[in-house]
């Protein structure tokens, strides 16, 4: 680590990482651990990264300019892509080479930066569908409702549950494919979670979302590491990434270019060139002023205005 | 006119075994397409695999079970074939291979290299002997009005139309369990229902199956009144069953089966009115072989009408057409 002009520092050390702060640092308890994975589409490579570690039970924000290899790391982590070379393991298990369904059944969820809601099934459906280990979904025992009817009642009142917790229980029977973009994104995080997953890949989450319910996704966000669930996120708004990250990892041209806590993360020179081209009028050490926060700002007012609610500030979208 | 002929004839047909196969093909097509959302233009292949895979045991000495058992068989492999290599492609695969596969059966049981065993263009008959020896009915005639048949007319209809109920509630059952939601999920999605952990391709192989297997029943039932014409089962044969399912409604359980019917017997009037027609001289510009055609013409138009202005067919859900996706 270096500051900004250069002259070497003290190296930074954070209770997360085993030893110095640098990019592809080991942690003291990852969840996810990547190897030498490449992907190359032609003559691009658009994701190499030599190492990675995800910390285990954190918010990790994934950050970078557009065509950086986020998604296109996601897509690998996840099964959804197929890579040239590379390992990786989640929970000490090895992933790599294994189909997105069984991917899912480990533990590792994903939702999708185009948000992929089931249109023609309604929102309990929708929800239904994400719940495992469902013994009504092989085909012979599908044909005897008894087999499965308790397993099912049992998963509907998750379901209500987490759909009352995102706001979206007076939706229920209505088609998914009738929601608002941003209450598609919640729909599609609520039925991730019906999985129970270990770790949960939100890729933009915030993309397309109005203000008022960013601030309600945020505060789910937050829920998610209170329950003990490990997240890892895109995303492209620095107000959100420093607000409610523990870890940022910084991807510039398919290579982790930097790596550390929000706060000093955006300080790193590496982050300040991976943005120039796209962020060159935005000063992103701003962000780390004592100036006023707007999301702070925000959720602030929220909890003024609803003291009783715990997740501050839920914006509902009509 | 005799237009006592005409009806009774036409409605004749709600009951015909002809309507009874048609239906049935027309339940496992929506099992393909309705429900998983898979592009299947070759069910007409299902059925010619569910005629020949019955109609040649049986002609060597099996027993009725086992040439069923056969035709089921038959089908269920040729399912794997299409289904191996293009399950894991986009939808459209499916509908360029099954399109192509369909002319392929077509084409090699029409070969004279395979006489002995298909009857070439010929085709094959006499395979009733089996299904007529488990008649209960005794010998006679029965029935009223246009609904007079004898004892194997009636045993046809009767197999046929409990297949059809069977079929039905096969369908009911497995779409109303958390198995119909994961299909009916990868008709939405494929790609989200993988994310939350279902084996995708495992589904769609299991409902290519079950719709190809009823397929093949439907096959049978088709074959039962009449003789194996490999001239049947052009694509011509895939898009009425595709006129019918969208006529009744793809997703729905009993759209097949009404759509079967009003098809039917909108044939059987227009051909009844134009022949008359054509006899007592008010059409003397069309003959009786054109008049034949003209039936068809108007079938795709009405097909036509149908998809523009009742897309959910009969039976269907405006709701869920309404949204676009």
């Amino acid at each position: 680590m270096s500051n900004l002009d250069g002259t070497p520092t003290l190296a930074a050390t954070s209770p997360l990482v085993k030893g110095e702060i640098r990019p592809g640092c080991a942690k003291v308890d990852p969840i996810v651990i990547a190897d030498n994975v490449t992907r190359q589409f032609g003559g691009l490579k658009a994701v190499d990264v030599a190492h990675l570690e995800i910390p285990r039970g954190q918010i990790t924000a994934l950050i970078g300019p557009n065509g950086a290899g986020k998604t296109t790391m996601f897509n690998l982590l996840t099964g959804f892509d197929k890579p040239n070379t590379g390992t990786w393991e989640f929970d000490g298990k090895s992933l790599a080479g294994v189909p997105a369904f069984k991917v899912a059944r480990a533990g590792m969820v994903r939702t999708f930066q185009l948000t992929k809601s089931l249109g023609r099934l309604s929102v309990l459906q929708n929800m239904l569908l994400g719940a495992t280990g469902q013994k009504g979904e092989g085909l012979f025992r599908s044909l005897i409702k008894p087999l499965w009817r308790k397993q099912e009642e049992e998963n509907t009142a998750r379901a209500d549950d987490l759909l009352a917790r995102f706001k979206l229980d007076a939706k229920r029977e209505d088609y998914a494919a009738s929601l608002s973009g941003g209450q598609r994104k919640l729909l599609e995080m609520a039925r991730a979670l019906m999985s129970k997953p270990e770790l949960i890949m939100l890729d933009e989450p915030m993309a397309g979302v109005n203000p008022a319910l960013t601030q309600s996704l945020l505060g789910h966000i937050k829920n998610l590491k209170s329950d003990g669930t490990t997240v890892l996120f895109v995303e492209h708004d620095m107000h959100m990434v420093m607000h409610i990250s523990d870890w940022v990892v910084v991807m510039a041209e398919g290579r982790v270019v930097a790596e550390g806590p929000p706060e000093s993360v955006m300080k790193d020179p590496a982050v300040i060139d991976a943005y120039l081209g796209a962020h060159h009028d935005t000063d992103l050490g701003d962000l780390m002023e004592d100036g006023p926060n707007p999301v702070i700002e925000a959720e602030r007012k929220a909890h003024d205005a609803h003291p009783e609610a715990d997740e501050a500030g839920y914006g509902e979208e009509k | 006119m005799d237009w006592g002929n005409i009806l009774g004839n036409a409605v004749g047909e709600i009951i015909s075994p002809t309507t009874a196969a048609y239906a049935l093909a027309a339940i496992g097509l929506g099992v393909h397409f309705g429900y998983t959302g898979l592009l299947n233009f070759g069910q007409a292949a299902f059925l010619l695999i569910g005629a020949y895979g019955f109609a040649i045991p049986t002609l060597a000495g099996a027993p009725l079970v086992v040439a069923v058992l056969c035709a089921i068989a038959c089908s269920v492999i040729f399912a794997f074939i299409l289904g191996i290599p293009t399950l894991r492609l986009r939808a459209d695969y499916l509908a360029i291979v099954t399109i192509a596969a369909a002319e392929v059966v077509r084409y090699i049981v029409t070969t004279t290299g395979l006489t002995d065993f298909t009857g070439a263009a010929n085709g094959l008959s006499g395979f009733k002997g089996t299904f007529a020896a488990i008649n209960p009915i005794p010998a006679g005639t029965y029935g009223f009005g246009p609904f007079t048949y004898n004892e194997y007319d009636w045993w046809i209809r009767i197999v046929g139309w409990v297949l059809v109920a069977l079929a039905s509630v096969l369908v009911f059952l497995l779409m109303r369990s958390p198995w119909g939601r994961v299909v009916k999920g990868i008709r939405e999605d494929e790609d989200a229902v993988r994310s939350l952990g279902k084996n995708v391709y495992s589904y769609k192989m299991q409902a290519l199956v079950i719709g190809g297997g009823l397929g093949s029943i439907a096959g049978i039932i088709f074959i039962l009144p009449r003789a194996v014409q490999p001239a049947n089962y052009t694509t011509g044969l895939t898009f009425f069953i595709w006129t019918i399912m969208l006529l009744g409604g793809a997703a729905t359980i009993f759209g097949p089966i009404v759509g079967s019917m009003i098809f039917w017997v909108v044939l059987s009037l227009t051909q009844g009115i134009l022949y008359g027609a054509i006899e007592s001289g008010a059409l003397p510009f069309v003959s009786t072989t054109q008049a034949g055609q003209i039936r068809f013409i108007l079938v795709g138009v009405a097909l036509m009408l149908l998809v523009i202005f009742r897309p959910q067919g009969i039976f269907g859900n405006k709701k869920e057409l309404s949204f676009s996706v």
